[in-house]
């Protein structure tokens, strides 16, 4: 039915379409493309240097008609030091891994900027991420590029403290004005957690007799 | 030159030269009008702040956050299956549509995919869910114009679509149905021929609903012309959905992308328009829904039979992976970035909401309208609370 999905139904481990988009991007972009992930039959991941990353858009819009804005927001790579807030208060804290470890297309710091843009023609995405220098967080914004920017930019920016240099108004969206501290960064904790134990951490009851529960039939859940 | 003797002629003719200059010379004093945050056009807590030239809006700005619940963070705490839960409330009229994109994506990461019927029954539901949606759209559109008899013709008719998504799931707003692999249960008996009736009531509740409103005068001058939206500035915004589609770019996700649901398994129509002002969005989403009764009936007419549940394990782990998926929900375009590292809940959850997009175009689009313009659009534009704040 779909022109798009018949390359990747046909050979499963190879995305042809995404390949030759790939070098496109490639081509278009030059030495501001650091990496790239290709999701098979799902998406294209690009990594973006900081510097470069308004102008990257800009190209990709003008010369790849990436003329659909989807979303822009940021990750956390740090693993949370509260967990899921499911452990025993009265035990003795377990270790927790500090460990950075980014995700597709790589990265060098904790936390990464990341944006969708769609070819509305092609419908053919493409997921762009750039690192955020660790000492001063600070990202070229793209509100000149696509106007939709500015809202997602002031949510970033007040979610994960993340200024954009060149937004005209990086106001709180959600938050009060004077809100200390920034709500999605992983080490800012989920306080009705801390307060409280999570009534459900008995997620799945073990099986009368000790079945093996990897094994077992899904519709049980 | 005939002398202008008369008093009151000439107090008339310096009134109608005073009028013709009114904006020009005469410096006007501004007022600021406060709409919201609780206000019967919002569909929640909306709040717009809207600087007003005498009738006229110099620059408006929505103000969000009444209703922000902190998805994105409390996905954080769950596990994969308990998420669901969460992101019903996002769109609250269309529920179940909130849970497929998300159960698509952490299938998509365990590279499992449920069974053909599952698949058919999700997208019913997930239709069935737009049309109890975009139908209160279309009856809450009169009442913002001022005609009442359309919201109550929405509502009897909108009720026999909930009894069904109750008849399926069990639950009327928070279906809450859909699991990673399958669904939960399969149809219960006889709820096949009753959707294929209430897919009739529905239709001719569209057939009302294009009587009342989309012939009727002060409707059209209302609507025709008024917040038109340019296909580019549409695209840059992230608009989607029928406001995208008013605008005339032929884009549909349930057409455009191979996803494991039923679209492509049976013949439709993307309904477009090329006007982009509040008639077009609002003549888009009522061919959508009609179009979406005939989507249902069609798949009932090919649903295979089967399993709904794929073999899942127990405790569900999803691998490191990071997976996009959007859908075309009732509002547009909702996805979600799911990063996972091999644990019982996700790492980090980026959910693009509709109306997020949607309503971020509001300052460029309020510029320069009129006072009693500001409801129409909002109203025309459809957003839900819940899908803005997240």
């Amino acid at each position: 039915m779909n022109p798009l999905s018949s390359p990747a139904e046909a050979t499963p481990r190879q995305d042809q379409m995404r390949e030759q988009l790939l070098s496109d991007v490639t081509a278009c972009l030059g030495d501001a493309l650091v990496e790239s992930h290709i999701n098979v039959g799902n998406d294209l991941c690009v990594r973006i240097a900081t510097d470069a990353w308004a102008t990257s858009a800009a190209a990709l819009k003008a010369s790849l008609g990436f003329d659909y804005f989807c979303f822009l927001s940021a990750i956390d790579w740090m693993p949370s030091p509260f967990g899921k807030g499911e452990e025993d208060p009265t035990a003795e804290r377990e270790e927790r891994s500090t460990e950075i470890k980014q995700g597709l297309a790589g990265g060098e710091t904790r936390m990464q900027v990341f944006a969708r843009l769609v070819n509305h023609r092609t419908h053919v995405g493409i997921t762009m991420k750039t690192d955020v220098p660790d000492a001063s967080p600070v990202v070229p914004s793209w509100v000149s590029v696509f106007a939709g920017a500015n809202w997602h930019e002031r949510e970033t920016h007040e979610m994960f403290g993340i200024s954009f240099s060149g937004h005209p108004d990086l106001r709180n969206m959600y938050l009060p004005t004077d809100f200390e501290g920034h709500p999605l960064r992983k080490d800012f904790p989920l306080l009705s957690r801390m307060v409280k134990p999570w009534p459900g951490i008995v997620d799945v009851e073990p099986l009368p007799g000790g079945g093996d529960e990897d094994e077992a039939e899904g519709s049980a859940q | 030159m005939t002398m202008i003797g008369d008093r009151q002629q000439l107090a008339y003719i310096a009134s109608q030269a005073a009028d013709a200059r009114v904006n020009v010379e005469l410096e006007t004093e501004g007022m600021t009008l406060n709409i919201g945050p609780q206000h019967p056009a919002t569909h929640g807590t909306l709040r717009i702040i809207a600087r007003l030239d005498g009738e006229q809006v110099l620059w408006a700005e929505p103000s969000c956050g009444y209703m922000h619940r902190g998805y994105e963070k409390l996905t954080e705490v769950r596990t994969f299956p308990q998420v669901t839960a969460l992101v019903n409330r996002i769109d609250w009229l269309g529920s179940f549509a909130n849970e497929v994109p998300f159960i698509l994506a952490a299938e998509q990461l365990m590279e499992i995919e449920a069974p053909p019927r599952a698949q058919w029954i999700r997208t019913i539901l997930f239709e069935l869910s737009r049309i109890a949606n975009v139908s209160l759209f279309l009856g809450d559109l009169g009442v913002q114009l001022g005609a009442i008899t359309p919201v109550f013709f929405a509502f009897r008719d909108r009720e026999y679509v909930l009894n069904l998504i109750e008849g399926a799931t069990g639950g009327r707003f928070h279906p809450n149905f859909d699991r990673i692999g399958g669904l939960k249960d399969d149809l219960p008996a006889g709820w096949i021929d009753e959707t294929r009736a209430v897919m009739k009531k529905m239709r001719k509740f569209c057939d009302e609903i294009e009587n009342l409103l989309f012939g009727n005068e002060i409707f059209e001058s209302r609507t025709r012309g008024i917040g038109v939206i340019p296909r580019d500035v549409a695209l840059q915004y992230g608009m989607s959905g029928a406001n995208l589609r008013a605008s005339g770019v032929d884009w549909d996700l349930r057409r455009d992308q191979s996803l494991p649901m039923a679209w492509d398994k049976v013949d439709w129509k993307v309904w477009t328009h090329n006007d982009g002002d509040s008639y077009a969005r609002c003549w888009v989403r009522l061919q959508e829904t009609r179009e979406s009764t005939y989507i249902v009936e069609r798949l009932l007419d090919t649903m295979p039979s089967g399993p709904v549940m794929t073999k899942v394990p127990r405790i569900i782990k999803v691998p490191e992976g990071e997976a996009w998926i959007s859908t075309e929900n009732p509002l547009g375009e909702m996805g979600y970035y799911v990063v996972s590292k091999g644990d019982l809940g996700p790492f980090r959850v980026k959910i693009r909401s509709a109306s997020f997009n949607n309503i971020s175009i509001v300052p460029w689009l309020l510029k320069g309208v009129y006072v009693p313009d500001i409801i129409t659009i909002l109203a025309s534009l459809y957003f839900i609370l819940g899908d803005i704040d997240r």
